[in-house]
């Protein structure tokens, strides 16, 4: 016997980003249903490496980072838990001159956005951070940056979205997606069929099958992080530390196991990825070099994940050209977990309200499609 | 054609032995990887150089068994590839990764066997990791490698035939042997008797050990649950219930087990189909007869397989080695291989009344209190994975490592993984087999950041 359910809002996807959305939709006295096809949280959003800065990111998503900045300050009150978010502050090194002056033009277009951040170098740098090797020569300090668990925030988003009353369907797999010309209706197997105004994409580097179905095809690829961490160490990084041009990052968790990362694993299946024996490789020489307090150490265990990028690495945010009602949130390019509980605000907004506040056109879907412009639906009545 | 056959084993137990034997015996020269100094693997380890204990004593009724496969590894020596004091810390595409001496190197193959044997089963308790407990196996290499007791007067605990082999060669080594205390009841013992005779001389051997342990006055007892470890600094009591009464004797270590449970991480990472194994209650690679893996030219053969013992495990490296040579084309004695199948079938038979005599305890997980230790790596309580079940939902293995680091610490889930599974599934009223099971990482086990890396020379230029 298939359940049918009749809601304004069906999200697809469990993630950071559709766990935020269900829980805004909630505070807005919404009602949601969101389906995931496994856990929530347990993907991307659950075994990211768990930065949680603005430093770093392009201008344009500036914004939306500083919105989201002001919700984790109010984590535990939303999700009930601290979720080991601390701001330790977000060091961005350099290892060369050219790096250095990259971090200064960066810093210069950030403060125009708010965003402050200090160059640290010299003399100072080497007292400040004494346990840095040689090869970081300076670096620019975002203060109240800092990182998180995401295996803990992730899923804790989902689950207090159920406590405000969304119905979360864990283990739900979304078959098949179709618009009636009203409605979107979507099949759980011969399970469960939802039908909703509303439909937010939130499937994360699956998401690209749903823009598709609905005539918006984006040339979406899939990344895997390469991750490892070591075993509890005394604590000696006191900032959550990101390289200029990549190649390797690295934070100390209060239990004193150091997080590391850096070059990619691979897609073991459509749905899995592992870390590649290279990147292992090259990550632990990196890690040594940057690190000389790891090179007694041993790294327990490593891991991947898969993650939705777009060519020009941000994400795609807003209203479906083609489909009133849908609404996409996906190809965070691995640094979505900062921002998606401000997304997730966001994406509740253009529900209520047919728009948002938050400036959000540069994530606009039209940009891979060439459509003139988005397919705005009149906005849902609380009910 | 055998030039482009490039075999490797893994372990070099009883199973490791006989595959890599059977496989020069065809022509082949195969490389035989192995975490020990010297073959022979957990059963019939090898002392250190400069110790010159017996043979008699190490082994005792496993003396002819021993020295045959040690003879086994030794006349092949010079025509396999062996690589003694090397871990094997992931696998990724026909290739494996290799640390030795803190050296990385990566290994081709064409064709793979697993022989990874087995850990003890550990089902902790109330002071379980007081120092001077320790698992039957770990107490067991000690007399074994090291030559030295894990104690003065030591208790065994838990269930399994290991339990009255260790509490004996102890006794033999000239330990005083403070009790023997078996979870399982008598009765189980009675009732299992009939299947046990399918192999008399282990049944006998196994009667022998408890008359022998009971003539010397030990105290031996079926039936009882385990209370508490007592002492801080130091094991100095052993508290456990019987019926209604508790009892308790004074002992300055402890050696406990259930069973063993079968190192599986490297058919994992390959990519091998599990399935669950009720008398094994544990998630196995799914294997043919002969030791196929549902990934082509991987192989298992022994305790890694899912636990039969050493005397099925020589059979089972033996066969998958035989698989092996069927599979790449050669000729091979097909009346031998069926033979091995049967022998094996019969062991198999053996190992179902075992189980019915050594039950790991049903009740085990409904009666852990709280605030006890499951995972020592990362320090989480069994209390905290009931609430993750009770609150979050955790109803599967990996979530409940996300949310509680349950598996997350140095062992990755090799020790305290058993005991977290049947903690979940009893918090969820389900089966162990329904709550799933860890999905492997690399590294199988620790490795240093600061590693030497040797490129090998046929991996040059690749």
């Amino acid at each position: 016997m298939i359940e049918r359910l009749v809601t304004p809002v069906a999200i697809v996807g469990g993630g950071i980003v559709g766990a935020s959305a269900a829980l805004a939709l909630r505070r807005m006295g919404l009602a949601v249903v969101l389906l995931e096809r496994d856990f929530c949280g347990s993907r991307s959003s659950g075994v990211n490496y768990g930065g949680v800065r603005r430093q770093g990111r392009p201008m344009a998503q500036l914004p939306l980072a500083e919105r989201a900045h002001r919700i984790w300050a109010r984590l535990p009150e939303l999700i009930g838990i601290d979720g080991e978010y601390v701001r330790s502050g977000h060091l961005k090194l350099a290892r060369s001159e050219e790096d250095l002056a990259s971090l200064e033009a960066y810093r210069e277009r950030a403060r125009e956005h708010g965003l402050d951040l200090e160059i640290v170098a010299g003399h100072a740098f080497r007292a400040r951070y004494p346990w840095l090797g040689q090869r970081a020569l300076a670096g620019s300090l975002s203060p109240e940056d800092g990182h998180a668990n995401p295996r803990l925030v992730s899923p804790a988003f989902a689950r207090a979205a159920a406590r405000l009353g969304a119905d979360v369907r864990e283990q739900t797999r979304v078959d098949e997606v179709a618009h009636d010309g009203r409605d979107f209706v979507l099949r759980c197997g011969d399970r469960l069929e939802v039908r909703a105004r509303f439909l937010l994409n939130c499937a994360g580097a699956w998401a690209g099958a749903i823009a598709e179905r609905f005539g918006e095809p984006v040339p979406m690829t899939s990344g895997h992080p390469n991750m490892a961490v070591t075993e509890p160490l005394p604590l000696f990084m006191d900032v959550n530390i990101g390289v200029e041009g990549g190649g390797i990052y690295g934070r100390q968790v209060a239990r004193g196991n150091c997080v590391i990362g850096g070059g990619q694993g691979y897609g073991l299946d459509a749905e899995r990825a592992r870390p590649a024996r290279e990147a292992i490789f090259a990550l632990l020489v990196q890690a040594a070099e940057l690190f000389p307090e790891l090179r007694h150490a041993h790294v327990i265990r490593s891991w991947s994940g898969t993650e939705g990028y777009l060519p020009d690495r941000d994400p795609v945010i807003g209203f479906s050209t083609t489909t009133p009602g849908l609404v996409h949130a996906f190809g965070f390019a691995g640094a979505g977990f900062q921002i998606g509980p401000a997304v997730g605000e966001v994406l509740a907004e253009l529900v209520r309200d047919g728009a948002t506040p938050t400036p959000i056109a540069a994530f606009s879907i039209t940009r891979f499609t060439g459509a003139e412009r988005a397919a705005q639906p009149a906005a849902a009545a609380p009910r | 054609m055998t030039a482009s056959i490039r075999p490797v084993v893994v372990g070099a137990g009883p199973a490791g032995v006989r595959a890599a034997q059977t496989l020069v015996a065809a022509g082949l020269r195969p490389v035989v990887v192995d975490e020990a100094p010297a073959w022979g693997g957990q059963i019939y380890r090898q002392q250190p150089p400069g110790f010159t204990r017996p043979k008699r004593a190490l082994y005792g009724f496993e003396v002819t068994r021993a020295k045959a496969v040690h003879a086994a590894m030794a006349a092949i020596r010079d025509r396999v590839d062996y690589r003694p004091h090397t871990l094997v810390w992931n696998a990724e595409g026909e290739r494996l990764d290799l640390l030795s001496d803190g050296r990385a190197a990566t290994l081709t193959y064409t064709h793979l066997i697993l022989a990874t044997g087995a850990t003890d089963r550990v089902l902790p308790f109330p002071g379980w990791t007081t120092p001077g407990v320790y698992t039957l196996g770990g107490a067991q290499v000690a007399l074994k490698f090291q030559g030295c007791g894990i104690g003065r007067r030591v208790a065994f605990l838990g269930t399994g035939p290991l339990l009255y082999l260790v509490a004996y060669q102890y006794a033999r080594a000239g330990a005083a042997v403070a009790a023997v205390l078996d979870t399982a009841p008598f009765t189980a013992k009675l009732q299992a008797a009939p299947g046990m005779l399918r192999l008399p001389a282990v049944f006998a051997k196994g009667l022998w050990y408890l008359a022998w342990l009971k003539a010397r006055g030990i105290p031996v007892r079926s039936g009882v649950r385990p209370l508490q470890v007592e002492g801080e600094a130091r094991a100095t009591g052993l508290l456990w219930r019987e019926g209604t009464r508790e009892r308790r004797v004074a002992c300055d270590a402890v050696a406990f087990g259930y069973g063993l449970r079968s190192e599986t991480q490297l058919a994992d990472l390959l990519g091998c189909r599990f399935a669950f194994d009720a008398l094994d209650r544990a998630y196995l690679p799914v294997r043919d007869a002969a030791g196929r893996t549902s990934v082509p030219h991987v192989y298992v053969a022994g305790d890694g397989a899912g636990v039969m013992g050493a005397d099925a495990a020589e059979r089972a490296g033996e066969r998958a080695a035989l698989a092996l040579l069927q599979d790449i084309g050669t000729a091979v004695d097909g009346a031998r291989a069926l033979h091995l199948e049967r022998e094996l079938g019969r062991i198999q038979g053996f190992r179902r009344a075992l189980e019915r005599a050594f039950p790991v305890p049903a009740d085990w997980a409904a009666n852990v209190p709280d605030d006890l230790v499951i995972c020592r790596c990362e320090e989480v309580r069994a209390g905290e994975l009931r609430a993750a079940t009770r609150e979050a939902g955790a109803r599967e293995m990996n979530r409940l490592k996300a949310l509680t680091r349950v598996g997350m610490g140095r062992c990755q889930g090799r020790m305290c993984g058993t005991a977290a599974a049947e903690i979940l599934a009893q918090a969820c009223d389900t089966a162990p087999e329904a709550v799933g099971r860890l999905r492997g990482q690399p590294p199988v086990k620790p490795l240093p950041v600061a590693l030497a890396r040797h490129v090998e020379p046929e991996e040059v230029g690749r």
